[in-house]
């Protein structure tokens, strides 16, 4: 599934996001830039509060209320971070859908689930109202509900946590968007189910020809379903590059670190290798790199200097001025 | 290894209210069954790792342990004494050796208590320790769950969800327990913390000879840190066996399926996965027979009219299976 000739529908140049709390600037996302093509699935990886949710929300203009955002996100010939409002809002679940992490809270739960998947079409569509109707039975069909039809009367709680997550993503495909970006769609999932949302979503970015930005802290998920791969740390991507490659060869410390934390190919009850300390609070960054007081591998400049990502191979791209050789997490 | 602890037909059923069709139409009331039947050893000083989907029974089998719940049926008996019996009743030294730890750093840590205080308490309730001693052995105590001795004056809330979740550890085992219990004490935590806090554990249990049921929904972790393993299933042990020989080879169907939908890290993996189709069916609504013929492909007439019993099977531990023989033949 090699996407590499295809010109990106996304292009996300040196997005900034920032923050203000009692007249402090908290910088949640730095110098994000990344593209994602039709049909690709790119992974989104770290840690709680690494800025990868927040990375999501101002591309798609959520952000904005709550701080500012700067940078460019090109997204069909404009700049979505310039935009106003009001034209932004007619990209918003239709050129672009997203799907949250708690498939409990997003939906409403006095209405129909019907009510709401032709809510979203009413919005987003022309198609009229017995068209609208229709459509909603094809897309709860599409996500794999059993007799859709009539579950289009049944309210949420009558779902169960993965099939509400199913329904969520019929209201956010319900439009035709060419780019899905999907919040941690699975954590609140079991494996099991976990397991049966991914395949579905891999499913439909290839039948409907859609980008996916897929936001996960699980390196297990994105080894299993994402084309490419963007580590953050601290509001910056550290390392990105093509899924295997990343992987096979993790070249930032972080990432190393990230990998070895999972207890997989290791002897059993042996100590894990574990990240010593804990992210840094976003009021309180270190100077150098953001990674520095955690990392097995500081050098004197990462103290002073702040490195920025450079391409070590072709395609891959590490934040680091002393990048791991040849380490391997726990892949083979 | 003796047993410490043994669970023998364990059944909780929690009664559901009756709605009002109920009451017009005379129907009885009806009840959720949150374990059917759950029979289980816990060997001193070995690790017991138990998994299952979300509403299994694994956190209500962890509670029944520690005295949350009281069963419907069955008996549990800790040193030969049922924790249930009269005498046990109004012995308080149970809840001294039987410790547990919950999931949430957030909500199980009393947001107004310092610390030092949290330690305090558990020493005083149980008297581990004449009142002098007591700001030395909590010292002491933070310095084995390697915090800095200032966090005795800290409130929870200054801490990381790793650091509380070494309070809790803490306190756990201020009063010198022999047996841990832990639900998804590391689940809420980011993994790279996570690790931290699961070799902190596997280094307490060595130093000081704990035995542990490790309840949790991560089976990579799971399998790192267990000796054995039970997946339950519907309130019901499917499968019990050595760690090492579940994980590489499982033989209950279930079991299987669980372990293949747990995401590797290796991308050269993909697709070589058993699906599980459907859900968990709800408690309320217990299918007859064995509870996983509804999504199982094996099954058969058999399956769906009698609960297959927990046997041994071929040295690899014990299966609750019917067509266990069948579907292992060739693997």
């Amino acid at each position: 599934m090699s996407m590499e000739d295809q010109k990106p529908i996304l292009e996300v140049n040196e997005l900034n996001t920032t923050f203000h709390r009692n007249g402090r600037a908290l910088p949640a996302v730095r110098d994000v830039s990344f593209s994602v093509a039709r049909g690709e699935v790119l992974g989104l990886v770290g840690e709680s509060g690494s800025g990868k949710s927040v990375t999501l929300r101002s591309i798609i203009g959520l952000a904005r209320r709550y701080g500012d955002v700067t940078g460019q996100v090109r997204w069909k010939g404009s700049d979505l971070v310039a935009m106003p409002d009001r034209v932004l809002r007619h990209k918003q679940g239709r050129e672009i859908a997203m799907i949250f992490q708690e498939p409990m809270t997003s939906l409403n739960p006095l209405l129909t689930v019907g009510l709401q998947l032709e809510e979203s079409l009413r919005a987003h569509t022309d198609l009229q109202r017995k068209a609208r109707h229709d459509r909603a039975v094809e897309m709860l069909d599409l996500v794999g509900i059993p007799s859709a039809a009539q579950r289009l009367k049944d309210y949420p709680h009558q779902f169960s946590g993965g099939m509400r997550q199913r329904v969520m993503i019929a209201i956010a495909l319900a439009a035709n968007p060419k780019l899905l970006l999907a919040d941690e769609p699975t954590t609140a999932l079991d494996v099991t189910i976990q397991a049966q949302i991914l395949d579905l979503i891999l499913r439909l970015a290839q039948d409907m020809d859609m980008g996916v930005v897929l936001v996960t802290h699980d390196l297990g998920v994105v080894a299993q379903t994402c084309d490419n791969l963007a580590v953050m740390y601290a509001g910056r991507i550290v390392e990105q590059g093509p899924v295997r490659d990343v992987l096979r060869a993790p070249g930032h410390p972080y990432t190393v670190g990230l990998m070895r934390s999972v207890p997989e190919n290791l002897p059993p009850r042996t100590p894990l290798s574990s990240v010593p300390g804990v992210p840094p609070s976003l009021d309180a960054l270190p100077t150098g790199c953001v990674f520095a007081p955690r990392c097995s591998s500081c050098i004197e400049p990462c103290l002073q200097d702040r490195p920025a990502l450079t391409l070590i191979t072709d395609r891959r791209q590490v934040a680091c001025f002393n990048p791991v050789t040849n380490a391997k997490g726990n892949v083979a | 290894m003796t047993a410490v602890m043994q669970i023998r037909d364990l059944h909780l059923r929690f009664p559901t209210g009756r709605s009002l069709a109920d009451f017009v139409t005379g129907r009885p009331g009806r009840e959720v069954k949150a374990l059917n039947g759950v029979d289980l050893d816990l060997k001193r000083g070995e690790t017991l790792g138990v998994v299952g989907e979300s509403g299994c029974g694994k956190s209500t089998l962890a509670r029944c342990i520690v005295r949350l719940h009281t069963p419907s049926e069955g008996s549990i008996e800790f040193e030969g004494q049922d924790i249930f019996g009269k005498a046990s009743r109004d012995d308080r030294s149970y809840y001294r050796r039987v410790q547990m730890m919950f999931q949430d750093p957030y909500s199980s840590l009393n947001p107004r208590m310092t610390t030092g205080q949290i330690l305090t308490e558990a020493l005083k309730v149980h008297n581990m320790r004449p009142e002098a001693d007591i700001p030395a052995r909590v010292a002491e105590l933070l310095d084995l769950v390697r915090l800095p001795q200032d966090a005795q004056g800290k409130l929870p809330h200054e801490f990381s969800g790793g650091q509380r979740q070494r309070i809790a550890i803490a306190r756990a085992l201020a009063v010198e327990p022999e047996v841990l219990i832990a639900d998804e004490l590391v689940s809420a935590l980011d993994v790279s913390v996570q690790a931290q806090v699961v070799n902190l554990l596997l280094e307490l249990q060595q130093e000081l000879g704990l035995t542990i049921l490790f309840v949790a929904h991560d089976l990579r972790l799971v399998r790192h840190v267990s000796n054995r393993v039970a997946v339950i299933y519907l309130g019901r042990i499917v499968e019990i066996g050595d760690s090492e020989t579940l994980f590489s080879a499982p033989s209950h169907p279930y079991s299987q399926a669980l372990l293949s939908a747990a995401p590797s890290l290796n991308p050269d993996n993909r697709g070589a996965v058993t699906r599980l189709e459907g859900e968990l069916p709800s408690p309320l609504n217990m299918p007859k027979g064995c509870p996983f013929h509804i999504r199982c492909r094996h099954a058969n007439d058999v399956c769906r009219k009698d609960v297959p019993a927990l046997q041994p099977f071929e040295g690899r531990g014990e299966v609750a299976c019917h067509h266990v023989k069948e579907i292992n033949a060739y693997a």
